[in-house]
């Protein structure tokens, strides 16, 4: 198999603001060299505490921003260096679920147009169609289109950021914090979809989450980070039955319910 | 400490709590946990006599031995500044963005508790040290939004104790932090129950802290407790069907290994079908009728009983009457 997402030796860094008029602010390192490969069809999942790097790292892989060093290769090419033109063509291929469905939701829009907004920023057809394919497959009907993100649940809302995600048949899917939000009930509800969405389309994901149980759940492999860097990576069931980091382990252990 | 018997809080039409009966003791510490929409906060403000003044609320509540029921607004803010107090998920969202940390916590001690200025900051002082705020002289100085959540949360704890009270109500203290952080605000809690004989009630959506934080639970769902009794029995062996549920559908507690299963499909989580009906829509019966595993026909209509199982535990639900 192919990797379709080929993260090589990144790094990020932002100059704070300075603190002396004569010296330049200090750098922080956001994200210190992170490399890693992902399959079709697989999960990878990312797991830190703020000031991981681990949204950072999203926004690279969704060249919202670009390294300042290394690359990231979706699907052969490195992203940064490609032209716009060809960026926004291929942007269908890889999308994004947030934490906060609001985020990618227009309140004074119906919901089928918020769903499409995909499709005609890449320039699709059979928009209505694919917009009521998106609806059933995270389980909502075609009427539902019709109506306003207000009408909807936390969970319903969630959804629809799904089917705005998947409208592009997209070969990779990057979720942050998407059902940190969200009630238990609700956010097994999500998690069961995502692995259902997973298996009908064939999507690659890069699941990201402060929660390292919730991750566990539907990940391949896991790779865990702190202030940047990676600390542990490994296969999820091999990284869940003998962590060998202690940071590792202490995530793991916040999740269960022994002291 | 403090009583509630068959508290009800209603907003036209719906009930956002329905007899609620509980009691916390001195030195005690009750986990309330339930998810949006259970009635849990709803439930921590009765606590605090601060339902909303379009509530109608009916029942019983004893606060250290006085009756608070229809209490005027007056007993009960004396009450706050004596007897209990309350803190919440965003501490910066209690804490006033423009004036230094000393200021916020000496305001109570100038103003309810009567000290002067250098016993109040004295007072203040030892505050932030009981609550592991390092370097206290240097946060006096500080505004809030030049420390960390953490420590936030810790200068609104030491907030809370300004009055030295009886009784503190925790409403999702640990949400809005990380992992570690939070299991050291846990920490402190359990530390500061024990040592002051407080009562605590921690009222969270999360199973991991309510387990680690308290020694006895209440499941709600629906404005209602369907079940209750010490902690680790509880979660260890839950009988109510929802209450099963929950724990089931969380990842890492279900007792389920995540992977894939023998023909390769990755194992689902166990889920409760549907979503919690807006409270206008709650079946008459038991709240979970609609949505429960194992429903029996006279659920929706007829409300169960708490049934009252061994070593203090009790469950609302028809089933265990019917002795299965």
């Amino acid at each position: 198999m192919s990797a379709i997402l080929d993260v090589r030796a990144v790094s990020r860094r932002y100059s704070l603001p300075r603190r002396s008029l004569l010296r330049s602010g200090p750098v922080l390192t956001a994200v210190d060299r992170v490399s890693f490969t992902l399959e079709r069809g697989r999960t990878l999942g990312i797991v830190g505490e703020s000031g991981s790097g681990k949204s950072t790292l999203a926004r690279m892989i969704m060249a919202f921003e670009a390294p300042d060093e290394g690359e990231v290769r979706f699907d052969g090419r490195t992203l940064h260096t490609l032209p716009a033109g060809e960026l926004r063509l291929l942007r269908r291929s890889f999308q994004m679920v947030f934490q906060d469905p609001w985020g990618s939701l227009d309140p004074r829009r119906t919901v089928a147009w918020s769903i499409a907004e995909p499709l005609r920023a890449t320039g699709a057809d059979q928009v209505g169609r694919r917009v009521d394919e998106a609806l059933d497959q995270v389980g909502l009907r075609a009427e539902d289109g019709r109506k306003y993100p207000h009408e909807f649940s936390g969970g319903q809302r969630q959804r629809i950021a799904i089917a705005r995600a998947i409208v592009t048949r997209p070969a990779l899917l990057v979720a942050d914090e998407a059902v940190s939000a969200l009630d238990v009930s609700v956010q097994a509800q999500i998690l069961n979809l995502l692995m259902d969405l997973q298996e009908e389309l064939g999507l690659a994901m890069v699941f990201i989450s402060h929660d390292l149980p919730v991750v566990a759940c539907l990940a391949d492999h896991v790779l865990v980070m702190r202030a940047g860097r990676p600390v542990e990576a490994g296969a999820t069931a091999g990284l869940i039955a003998a962590p060998r980091d202690d940071y590792t382990k202490s995530l793991l252990a916040a999740g269960g319910l022994m002291p | 400490m403090i009583a509630l018997s068959d508290v009800s809080v209603g907003f036209d039409g719906a009930r956002a709590l329905r007899d609620v009966t509980l009691s916390v003791a001195r030195g005690e510490r009750l986990g309330i946990v339930g998810e949006s929409g259970s009635g849990k906060s709803m439930l921590g403000l009765a606590m605090m006599g601060m339902v909303p003044d379009a509530a109608r609320i009916a029942g019983e509540i004893v606060l250290d031995g006085t009756a608070m029921s229809g209490a005027p607004e007056r007993v009960w803010r004396r009450a706050r500044a004596r007897k209990v107090a309350m803190i919440f998920q965003e501490p910066m969202a209690a804490l006033n963005p423009l004036q230094r940390l000393g200021e916020t916590v000496m305001e109570p001690l100038l103003v309810h508790q009567g000290l002067g200025r250098s016993a109040a900051r004295a007072r203040t002082l030892e505050l932030f040290d009981e609550v592991g705020i390092p370097d206290p002289e240097a946060r006096l100085r500080q505004y809030p939004h030049e420390i960390s959540g953490g420590q936030r949360q810790r200068v609104l704890i030491a907030l809370s104790l300004t009055c030295d009270p009886a009784l503190l109500i925790a409403d999702e203290p640990t949400t809005a932090l990380d992992a570690h952080v939070a299991l050291r605000i846990i920490e402190l809690l359990v530390r500061l129950a024990d040592k002051r004989r407080m009562a605590l009630v921690f009222i969270s959506h999360d199973l991991a802290a309510v387990a680690r934080a308290t020694e006895r639970i209440a499941v709600m769902y629906g404005g209602e407790i369907v079940e209750g009794g010490p902690t680790p029995a509880v979660l260890a062996a839950p009988r109510h069907p929802y209450t099963r549920g929950l724990l089931g559908a969380r990842p890492g507690i279900g007792g389920q290994t995540p992977g894939r299963d023998a023909d390769g499909r990755r194992k689902r989580l166990p889920t409760i079908p549907g979503s919690v009906p807006p409270l206008s829509l709650l079946p008459a019966g038991c709240r979970f009728a609609g949505r429960c595993a194992v429903e029996l026909s006279h659920c929706a209509a007829v409300r169960p009983e708490p049934y009252r199982l061994p070593d203090g535990r009790f469950a609302a639900c028809h089933l265990l009457g019917a002795g299965t």
